[in-house]
């Protein structure tokens, strides 16, 4: 026994504990139960103590090689066989492999008489017995009060139970005792009062019709231990008690950039996308496309050969399939690749605790690389603003953990007031917020997009106005009119507004260029008018010239014929010359 | 089991009842050592040679405390005639003892 305790050499030694294997509690409990004491497990009818008791056991025996004893003085032996068997625990199996020993109490008040001084050292040679014959490390008593039932003189029974609880420790084995829950005290015969070591509680309660199971570590001496109320549950595995992971900021964190699926949004943000990894909040009141955007997510990561888990918390998987293909996005050969697994539930179905569960074991199955929840703010219908809050936390604090791309979708109601703020106040837990809003202006109702916010990253600050198309969603370019951005039958008119003023540009450069044309052949015409006079003037003294050229050379002959005939020496002189 | 004794006195119990009456004890401890005591002397008188009487010693034979559900020691255990009923304690109370066990023979 000694060298199973784990001692830390550096440290002063720290107390002994056993793990219990059970999902969850063992991190509340920061290693297990403590190890060769009794631990007390109380709690109201049907909370699960006895089964918590016998996980306790089967997985001591299943993952830590200890066996166990089960004295059992309720249900028999074979009645508890049957009860856990739909939780996979094969207790008659157990049994012959000799790891595991039931021993049923009968008590018959009516069978016994008292007839002097007794003792209860029959109790302590039959589980003294039962723990030799395997060995065992760890015992269950479930449920010990039913001693006062059978015996008359509580006094002897007092003193033998703080004996056996003594006897116990002193066998070094670790032993839970179960113990139904009294009126203002923690057990109806006060077992508080003898196991000191480590009390767990647990809890049922009804609120709103919805069950919620809850577990708190009353007292863990010698240990630090969670404090708070932890939901649990039971499920097919058997129990898990939440939070599975521990609430600590310390994840790795990628640098790789995603696609959002729609090319006009990517190119909103800085980086052309959002952080792998990191969780998206896509806000909006009611059809405004959320469900559209989230689905044009998870395709886009089935293109990229990721898988993809989608929550639907509205629509069936084929509802939604055929939504989707209305615009232009099929999701059905992504199911086929085994690419995209959509689970459809509705909220109501279960408790807060069993989605968180479902989310975690589904995640745990399917390894997706990227969640979408649409819409987290019909959880709010299960469970109350805190506790969906704090389930939220969880939920993203694992998908985060797990470096797990997560969309959720939120209806906000109220187009005024609540806005910018969604009711689970998850908004400071993402990383990336995405509000798609209605703009409803006169006589319509157009859809527009903007992000709030993205850590790490910046980002566009426009109010774009998007379109559910055929073939997907578009993004489409801002307009700026008089009064700001304008959208929807206002862009429409602006559009026709400005191609009525373009024709009448062009109307306008057509007339001047007309008038132009105009002015050039009156120019031309002109020219040629002066043109033409020219010409005749031009005739007129080149003629001119000519005949003044011709008199003359017929006066130079005239005179030449008159010399020859008197004196050919003598010129005389010439009049006019 | 342990001490197996017979009836020694008739040789031929009278008709009617018999009874098997069966102690467990938990070593020799002062209350086993009066209860075997007291059990002896109530049969002799009330029903004598028509009992048998075993002891059993836990601490020997822890294996037979579950066959008759045995918490409390010392418990005498009534197997015939039927119904079984149990009587915890020293038997230092005769009236219970005798109540608890009808250790009266019917008169026929």
């Amino acid at each position: 026994m000694q060298e199973d305790i784990p001692f830390q050499l550096a440290s002063l030694p720290r107390l002994p504990k056993a793990p219990t294997g059970i999902d969850g509690l063992d991190e509340i409990t920061e290693g297990g139960l403590p190890l060769g004491r009794p631990t007390l497990v109380c709690g109201s009818a049907g909370c699960g103590k006895t089964l918590m008791a016998i996980e306790f056991l089967v997985r001591g025996v299943q993952e830590f090689d200890e066996p166990g004893v089960l004295m059992t003085f309720e249900e028999t032996a074979e009645e508890l066989a049957a009860n856990v068997a739909s939780l996979g625990f094969d207790l008659p199996q157990l049994q012959a492999a000799k790891k595991l020993r039931l021993d049923h109490v009968h008590l018959d008040r009516s069978e016994i008489e008292e007839a002097g001084e007794y003792d209860l050292d029959g109790l302590f040679i039959r589980l003294g017995y039962a723990i030799d014959s395997i060995g065992a490390k760890r015992v269950v008593l479930d449920t010990i009060e039913a001693l006062f039932s059978g015996f008359p003189n509580e006094a002897v029974l007092r003193s033998e139970i703080r004996r056996l609880f003594r006897w116990l420790k002193d066998k070094g084995v670790t032993t839970v005792i179960t113990a139904e829950r009294g009126e203002g005290t923690l057990t109806r015969q006060g077992l508080e009062e003898y196991v000191s070591d480590c009390v767990i509680l647990l809890d049922n309660r009804v609120i709103d019709q919805i069950t919620t199971r809850r577990l708190r570590i009353v007292k863990y001496r010698g240990s630090t231990h969670g404090t708070n109320e932890y939901p649990y549950l039971i499920s097919e595995d058997g129990l898990s008690v939440l939070p599975v992971t521990s609430l600590k900021l310390a994840h790795q964190v990628s640098d790789e950039i995603l696609s959002s699926g729609v090319p006009g949004l990517d190119e909103m943000f800085q980086r052309r996308g959002w952080y792998r990894g990191s969780s998206v909040l896509l806000t909006g009141t009611a059809g405004t496309a959320k469900t559209t955007l989230a689905a044009f997510f998870a395709a886009e990561a089935c293109r990229r050969g990721e898988r993809c888990l989608y929550f639907a918390f509205e629509e069936s998987p084929a509802q939604l399939l055929r939504n989707m293909r209305s615009v232009g996005l099929d999701l059905q050969p992504f199911i086929e690749q085994d690419l995209l697994r959509i689970e459809a539930a509705r909220p109501t179905l279960n408790g807060l605790e069993r989605h968180l569960v479902t989310l975690h074991k589904l995640i745990g199955d399917y390894q997706p690389a990227a969640v979408v929840i649409d819409p987290i703010s019909n959880l709010i219908s299960v469970g109350s603003l805190s506790e969906v809050r704090s389930m939220l936390t969880r939920m993203i604090d694992f998908l985060k953990v797990s470096n797990i791309t997560a969309l959720f979708t939120a209806l906000v109601s109220g187009r005024h007031g609540q806005l910018e703020m969604t009711e689970e106040g998850v908004s400071s837990l993402v990383d990336t917020w995405i509000s798609v809003r209605d703009l409803e202006g006169v006589g319509e109702r157009n859809r527009g997009l903007s992000i709030l916010k993205a850590r790490g990253m910046a980002h566009s600050n426009q109010v774009r106005e998007f379109l559910v198309t055929g073939q997907g969603i578009q993004l489409l370019d801002v307009v700026i009119g008089p009064e700001g951005i304008i959208t929807g039958a206002g862009r429409l008119s602006q559009r026709i507004h400005e191609e009525a003023q373009r024709v009448v540009h062009q109307h306008e450069a057509d007339r001047r260029e007309r008038e132009l044309e105009r002015k050039r052949r009156m120019l031309e015409a002109t020219i040629a008018n002066l043109r033409t006079e020219f010409e005749t003037v031009e005739e007129e003294l080149r003629r001119t010239s000519h005949e003044e050229h011709l008199r003359e050379a017929a006066q130079r002959d005239g005179r030449a014929a008159r010399a020859t005939g008197a004196a050919p020496d003598y010129l005389p002189p010439v009049p006019n010359a | 089991m342990e001490v197996r004794e017979e009836t020694s006195h008739v040789a031929q119990p009278t008709a009617g009842e018999t009874w098997e009456l069966r102690l467990y004890v938990a070593g020799q401890t002062a209350k086993s050592v009066a209860a075997l005591a007291n059990l002896r002397r109530y049969c002799e008188q009330h029903v004598p040679g028509r009992y048998q009487l075993e002891v059993i010693d836990l601490l020997q034979h822890p294996q037979l405390a579950e066959g008759d559900q045995i918490l409390a020691i010392p418990t005498v255990v009534r197997k015939v005639p039927e119904p079984i009923r149990k009587v915890i304690g020293d038997l230092s109370n005769e009236e219970r003892v005798l109540v608890g066990l009808d250790l009266r023979p019917q008169l026929r």
